[in-house]
């Protein structure tokens, strides 16, 4: 029995090896070495501070998520709820002594790492509430009970996270969890609903918002009321953009983001420096990597025999894509400016370390593809 | 099992669900890449231009300003090197320090030191602080010099204006200074080609070729960041320098007519009475204009604003005179001219004993003793006034007037060349009705015939009259600037009908300088290559009374703004006349005594400086 299980182990850990989506993987370092380059590019085609930072965060959590990767889906099962509560806790932690910069009070000292939780969050909902949707029943699925047991986890971490302040953050977190929800059965009806209530109750919210997010809401809808004040961002974020042509400035050849006409370049604008330097084409083969990283993920939710692990990749899979797309929308001008980062691409060490979590999930469930969780 | 088909149930939920939302996200990222494709492929130029326009700034430079010339192409507006010291304050560690350095090595007055204090709040720190513009070589060695603990400062060296000849050519050229804000609201060009420091053409000849002098600027690109600060030179574009202007003036007679005004105010003209180049053109007394280029400070402007001579105000142009006797070559020309005397015509002179007598009013010849029988030689030769009175009761203003028009006065010389220029004025009977609405006396036309009363010249245009009387009785077209065009087809044309009466005046004029008893006959200069004539004439400035007749006081004795303004005009060599001359002296008395003496001496030089004129006119067809 014993050496059986030793054998067992060893040959467990070649197969488990031998089950790593290479793909998945690829594209991961892929996006990877773009996103170092990017950085380097920001840092006016040096090796500074962005660049070697960005480069360290991403060995560290790349080595993280392939350890991840060899735990056992079930591992992340079984502490799924403990995982939310102890984020929920952090959350709790920022608003009370979180460490403030440019008016938002987001980031806990770790002493080696300035953690970011409600990055964290984006993941953590997920897992939280696909591991409740787990074990439900469909048809318990839209009881008031669950509806009402979901909304709290949506609506907890979210209230916690817009007080600090983040609007865009807390719209990220709810929209992963909304994810899980949808992909668990929810009632369509629920989704028709809410949407329709929150369109109409537009108006009734942006009275609501603070006046730097309504400022931005009315610069989204024109830029060119304020070019120098808050229209700038997004003016400046469009030439770079557009002046990128078809096939871009070259590498290091950015001159929005070399004279420093870009804001925010390293974090939530980084995909404009990298298309105004690449081009359409640049721009469009970045697409297509995210488009393969997120198929692979959707694919091995699709070949897991576990519900959780399934509801989890789907989940993923999709928040994912909303990032990315309400990323690149709001550097395109296509949505107000939120603050948003773009996964693995964007300069910032806990969303880089959410999303590898997250992929180091994916690629358990996929060693774990055969796990069957009760 | 119920588990089981809840399960599938389950699973073909989600399945579904993925699939819808795998539909939703392919339109969303067709739109994201259509979004992308709109702005970096069809809206590329836009956007690429817009690009450019952050990134790529122009600095103006600048323009240099073209020169001026004189007749032999000696420079008398031109350029020097201005050393000039700014200050970068990005690049200075230590303000305070080196800025009190900089006021030791210049010793600047606290007054200069609060100002670039004050001028760099006003400024980004990585622009030029402009401590000083027009340092002294010694300063600006000094500087240089101590550049080892001075960082941040930087000497330059620019191109400002200098008029090597001081207050030489002031009334003709004018100055430039500063522009300011009513120049640049007034003149378009000088707006676009603004920098600051630009320093534009004021008055004289430097505002009326402000267009063509101020050259076009040089233009650096570089590109520049977000904040505006250089990152790099792209390209740097060099503007033209102005045009050089060429004037008819030779500085020889120049300088000699300023010497000849020296302590004196008043003017001198010179033409060459067949093309009309202007030759001298003075008026004293004079500044230096080079004061105004930097700025001219408060006590140097009040000296010369509170000058009793007033050399602000350009005598040659702008000096409205009474001819007084000069007026008499016309008169006679007129009258022969309409027939109404001939040369032989006689009036008879008895001084102030019997002075001609109309309607209750006295006109008195300036001669106590009286002239006795003259005829028009020799009323002209001594410049008798009873004569001119009956000669011009006879002619009447109104021919006088027409006559007096041929010969340029009455209106601009140089047309819109000088903005301050006057036009003078003859009068005639509807003129004044006209103007004033009174009907005309005939009393006005009897000392309008002896040059007072209405009848007002400039200098300029008694030269330019004189320069018509010598050539024969031709209309002749004055220049200042060698290149400028006047083919008016009337150009030389007669304005005389008869040839023989131009010549009797110019003999008579000729008498009134060369022969015994003539008005200037001690200003003579009997070397038939100098030879001149002339007629003096002396303008009253305030009417004279029966009293002032009875003192008789010498000029010295009357107060300065009473005395007569002495006048001559003449015109060289008389054997074969080229050059005509005005000589005004405000204020001077006789213009026998005063005026006349001048013309002797400019005639050496005007006669001397010919030769070369001519050689250098040949040469310069030869040289094409």
């Amino acid at each position: 029995m014993y050496l059986h299980n030793r054998l067992e182990s060893k040959s467990n850990f070649f197969q488990k090896i031998k089950d790593v989506d290479f793909i998945l993987l690829a594209g991961i370092l892929l996006l990877g070495i773009i996103s170092i380059s990017t950085m380097y590019s920001t840092d006016g085609g040096q090796v500074l501070f962005h660049t070697k930072s960005h480069f360290v965060k991403f060995v560290l959590f790349t080595g993280l998520m392939l350890l991840i990767s060899f735990l056992n889906i079930r591992f992340w099962f079984s502490i799924s709820y403990i995982a939310y509560f102890i984020i929920i806790l952090m959350l709790i932690w920022t608003v009370n002594f979180g460490i403030t910069a440019s008016g938002s009070q987001r980031w806990i000292n770790l002493y080696f790492i300035n953690l970011q939780p409600s990055e964290l969050m984006k993941i953590f909902i997920i897992l939280c509430l696909a591991k409740y949707f787990h074990r439900k029943r469909l048809e318990n699925v839209n009881s008031f009970y669950s509806i009402i047991f979901s909304m709290i986890i949506i609506l907890l971490p979210m209230s916690l996270v817009i007080i600090q302040p983040d609007l865009g953050t807390s719209i990220l977190i709810s929209i992963s969890g909304i994810l899980v929800l949808w992909f668990s059965g929810l009632n369509h009806k629920y989704f028709f609903y809410s949407f329709l209530i929150s369109i109409l109750s537009l108006p009734f919210i942006i009275s609501f918002l603070k006046p730097y997010q309504k400022l931005r809401v009315l610069t989204f809808l024109n830029p060119d009321r304020d070019p120098l004040g808050a229209g700038y961002q997004i003016i400046q974020s469009k030439i770079a953009v557009g002046s990128g042509g078809l096939f871009g400035k070259g590498f290091l050849q950015g001159t929005q983001s070399y004279l420093e006409f870009l804001p925010e370049k390293h974090t939530d604008f980084i995909f404009t420096l990298f298309s105004e330097e690449f081009g359409f084409l640049g721009s469009v083969i970045l697409l297509l990597i995210y488009t393969i990283i997120i198929y692979r993920v959707i694919k091995i939710g699709s070949i897991s025999r576990s519900y959780f692990a399934k509801l989890f990749c789907y989940s993923f899979g999709g928040s994912l894509f909303v990032f990315i797309t309400i990323n690149m929308s709001m550097v395109l001008g296509l949505l107000p400016i939120v603050g948003s980062p773009l996964p693995i691409m964007s300069y910032g060490g806990s969303s880089m370390l959410a999303t590898m979590i997250g992929f180091g999930i994916v690629m358990s469930a996929k060693i774990h593809s055969k796990q069957a969780i009760a | 099992m119920i588990n089981q088909s809840d399960n599938v149930l389950k699973l073909n939920s989600i399945n579904r669900r993925m699939f819808i939302l795998a539909a939703a996200k392919v339109i969303l990222l067709g739109g994201i890449v259509s979004r992308l494709f709109f702005l970096q492929v069809k809206e590329n130029k836009k956007y690429l231009t817009l690009s450019d326009k952050n990134r790529i700034r122009e600095w103006k430079l600048p323009p240099v300003r073209g020169h001026f010339e004189d007749y032999f192409g000696n420079t008398i507006a031109g350029n020097f090197e201005a050393y000039e010291l700014h200050l970068i304050p990005e690049e200075i560690e230590n303000f305070k320090y080196t800025i009190n350095r900089v006021r030791n090595i210049l010793q600047l007055s606290e007054n200069q030191f609060q100002k670039i204090l004050k001028k760099k709040d006003q400024i980004k720190p990585w622009e030029n602080l402009i401590v000083s513009n027009n340092l002294t070589w010694e300063n600006f060695s000094k500087i240089n010099n101590n550049l080892y603990d001075l960082n941040g400062v930087k000497p330059v060296i620019s191109v400002s204006r200098n008029y090597p000849f001081k207050e030489n050519y002031t009334h003709v050229l004018g100055y430039v200074s500063q522009a300011n804000e009513q120049d640049i609201i007034s003149n378009e060009i000088i707006k676009e080609k603004f920098v600051q420091g630009l320093k534009v053409g004021k008055i004289g000849l430097e505002k009326t070729f402000e267009n063509d002098l101020i050259g076009t600027n040089s233009i650096e690109r570089y590109e520049v960041n977000a904040y505006g600060r250089r990152i790099s030179q792209l390209e740097f574009q060099k503007g033209d320098k102005g045009k050089t202007i060429k004037l008819t003036i030779d500085t020889e007679i120049q300088k000699l007519a300023n010497e000849l005004l020296a302590e004196k105010a008043g003017s001198i003209c010179v033409m060459d009475i067949f093309t009309g180049h202007v030759i001298a053109m003075h008026s004293s007394p004079s500044f230096d204009p080079n004061k105004f280029v930097f700025g001219i400070n408060t006590d140097d402007w009040q000296l010369i604003r509170n000058d009793p001579m007033k050399p602000l105000v350009n005598k040659s142009l702008s000096g409205n005179y009474s001819p007084g006797s000069t007026i008499k070559p016309i008169v006679a020309l007129s009258a022969l001219e309409n027939k109404i005397i001939n040369a032989n015509f006689r009036v008879n002179c008895k001084g102030h004993k019997e002075p001609l007598e109309l309607y209750g009013q006295t006109y008195h010849c300036w001669k106590k003793e009286g002239h006795g029988i003259v005829d028009m030689r020799e009323a002209m030769k001594q410049s008798c006034d009873t004569y001119f009175y009956e000669v011009a009761r006879r002619l009447g203003v109104d021919k006088l007037s027409e006559t007096a028009k041929k010969f340029g006065l009455g209106k601009k010389v140089f047309e819109d060349l000088f903005e301050i220029e006057k036009s003078g004025l003859v009068p005639s009977t509807s003129w004044k009705k006209n103007v004033l609405g009174i009907n005309w006396v005939l009393g006005e036309t009897i000392i309008t015939g002896i040059g007072q009363g209405y009848i007002q010249t400039t200098p300029i245009q008694l030269c330019l009259m004189t320069a018509q009387i010598a050539n024969g009785g031709h209309k002749i077209i004055p220049k200042l600037i060698v290149d400028s065009k006047t083919d008016d087809e009337d150009k030389f044309s007669p304005i005389v009908e008869d040839a023989k009466n131009m010549k009797l005046v110019q003999d008579a004029m000729f008498s009134s300088t060369n022969e015994v008893r003539g008005t200037s006959y001690k200003s003579r200069i009997d070397d038939p290559k100098y030879q001149f004539a002339g007629k003096t004439g002396t303008a009253q400035v305030k009417r004279i009374t029966k009293q002032d007749r009875e003192l008789d006081l010498d000029t010295s004795e009357i107060p300065y703004e009473e005395r007569d303004h002495a006048l001559y005009i003449a015109f060289g060599p008389y054997k074969n006349p080229r050059y005509a001359v005005s000589i005004v002296i405000e204020h001077g008395g006789s213009g026998g005594a005063v005026a006349a003496p001048l013309a002797k001496q400019l005639f050496k030089k005007i006669i001397d400086r010919h030769e070369i004129r001519k050689n250098f006119e040949s040469n310069k067809y030869l040289n094409i």
